[in-house]
């Protein structure tokens, strides 16, 4: 994910300080993985050297200087371009998975069991995803069904590749 | 395999043929009260054979499966079926509900069966409508409903009668992503709350993460995927 991005478009309803824009991002996308506040500054201040925010006001406290950014005509330009150009899928073609399951035919082991045993990892992650869909707000669902569809993609090929492995054991042996 | 201390339904060794063809081959299978386990195995594999050998509908070849104790194989033929329609509920893919009668009067179908009153029962039958949300349907006919609605209906009166289990064979099969989601968690939250066990049959990963645990079911043999880890 463009961080950058991503808090020049919150910057967008308004100017917001350093602290706040860590907390919208927290509070939105942050999920599991919030921001550090050193990611936030630096981020700033390379949106800042590009023009693309700019200063709005500096609040003097007892603590370090709080910067109020806003975002200027020319980040919300950026802002527009990347919410416009369709993100690449990603290709998949170099899977763990697939690896293992060949080098395990290879080498004379047990395929069907390195299946079984990662399907039970997988659907241990559904669990956990699935429970916490059942307890959170729409954002929480949107997030973790992302997260099961991935999941379930994964599933299915486990799934055709246990039904295919008598083949692919000759394929591999050729 | 010996049935684990506490479990309520226990089947060991079991094996089934139909003719040639090998359904069961030394499955084992376990749940305790108040558990959700999903049968996961691509088709054919037998998990249909054995949700209907644990349920008492299809007797095994050979094995044992015990249930609350007692072997199924001791109890008489009218036993089992007294055991089917008031210990046990059944929710399934299609065509359950009777199409001739409302949808309360089918909620309230499995308590009538056991001699109870009419009023008495539609009134329980409501009671689990409304729980499964589906109480505004009680006067319509199952061909009047949608899918989705038709299958909570069925979720209702496979719990109206209290089942200490629940088989639901790919409850949520005919069903799209959001409908079937609603009702898989409708089901199992009212099955952990009266727990009940539920034996979900399911090929779909995503139905199947509602459950506590799974095995899955492979040329007619079982593996427990939490005692292999």
């Amino acid at each position: 994910m463009s961080i950058g991005h991503t808090l020049l478009g919150l910057l967008e309803s308004g100017p917001r300080h350093g602290y706040d824009l860590k907390r919208a991002f927290d509070e939105k996308f942050g999920h599991d993985r919030p921001l550090h506040y050193g990611q936030v500054y630096s981020t700033m201040s390379r949106l800042l050297k590009h023009g693309l925010v700019e200063v709005d006001g500096i609040e003097a406290g007892g603590g370090p200087e709080r910067k109020r950014y806003a975002i200027t005509d020319a980040g919300i330009t950026d802002v527009e371009r990347w919410l416009a150009t369709p993100e690449k899928p990603e290709e998949y073609l170099q899977s763990t998975l697939y690896t293992k399951v060949v080098l395990a035919l290879l080498t004379h082991r047990d395929a069907a069991d390195i299946l079984d045993v990662q399907r039970a990892e997988h659907l241990r992650s559904m669990r956990i995803l699935t429970d916490r869909k059942r307890k959170g707000d729409l954002a929480d669902q949107l997030i973790c069904d992302h997260a099961l569809f991935h999941l379930e993609a994964d599933l299915r090929w486990l799934e055709l590749t246990a039904a295919r492995l008598d083949k692919l054991r000759e394929a591999v042996a050729r | 395999m010996t049935a684990p201390p506490g479990s309520l339904l226990a089947a060991e060794n079991l094996h089934k043929s139909y003719g040639p063809t090998v359904a069961l081959d030394g499955a084992e299978f376990s749940i305790h009260p108040g558990e959700v386990v999903a049968v996961m195995g691509p088709s054919g594999s037998g998990k249909s054979t054995l949700l209907h050998c644990l349920a008492g509908i299809v007797p095994p070849d050979s094995g044992s499966i015990t249930y609350a104790g007692r072997e199924l194989a001791g109890m008489s033929d009218a036993e089992r079926s007294a055991l089917r329609r008031s210990e046990f509920g059944f929710v399934f893919q299609f065509g359950q509900l009777v199409p001739e009668l409302t949808c309360v009067e089918n909620v309230a179908l499995p308590l009538r069966l056991n001699g109870r009153p009419r009023k008495q029962a539609e009134r329980a039958a409501l009671t689990w409508m409304e729980r499964l949300e589906v109480d505004d349907l009680k006067d319509k006919r199952p061909g009047e409903v949608s899918g989705g609605q038709g299958q909570r209906v069925a979720v209702a009166r496979a719990l109206v009668t209290g089942p200490r289990v629940v088989f639901a064979d790919e409850p949520t099969g005919a069903l799209d992503s959001l409908n079937g989601e609603r009702v898989m968690e409708l089901l199992t939250d009212a099955a952990r709350s009266t727990n009940a066990a539920v034996v979900l049959v399911t090929h779909e990963a995503r139905v199947a993460a509602y459950s506590d645990r799974e095995i899955v079911v492979r040329d007619g043999r079982s593996r427990d995927m939490e005692r292999a880890i």
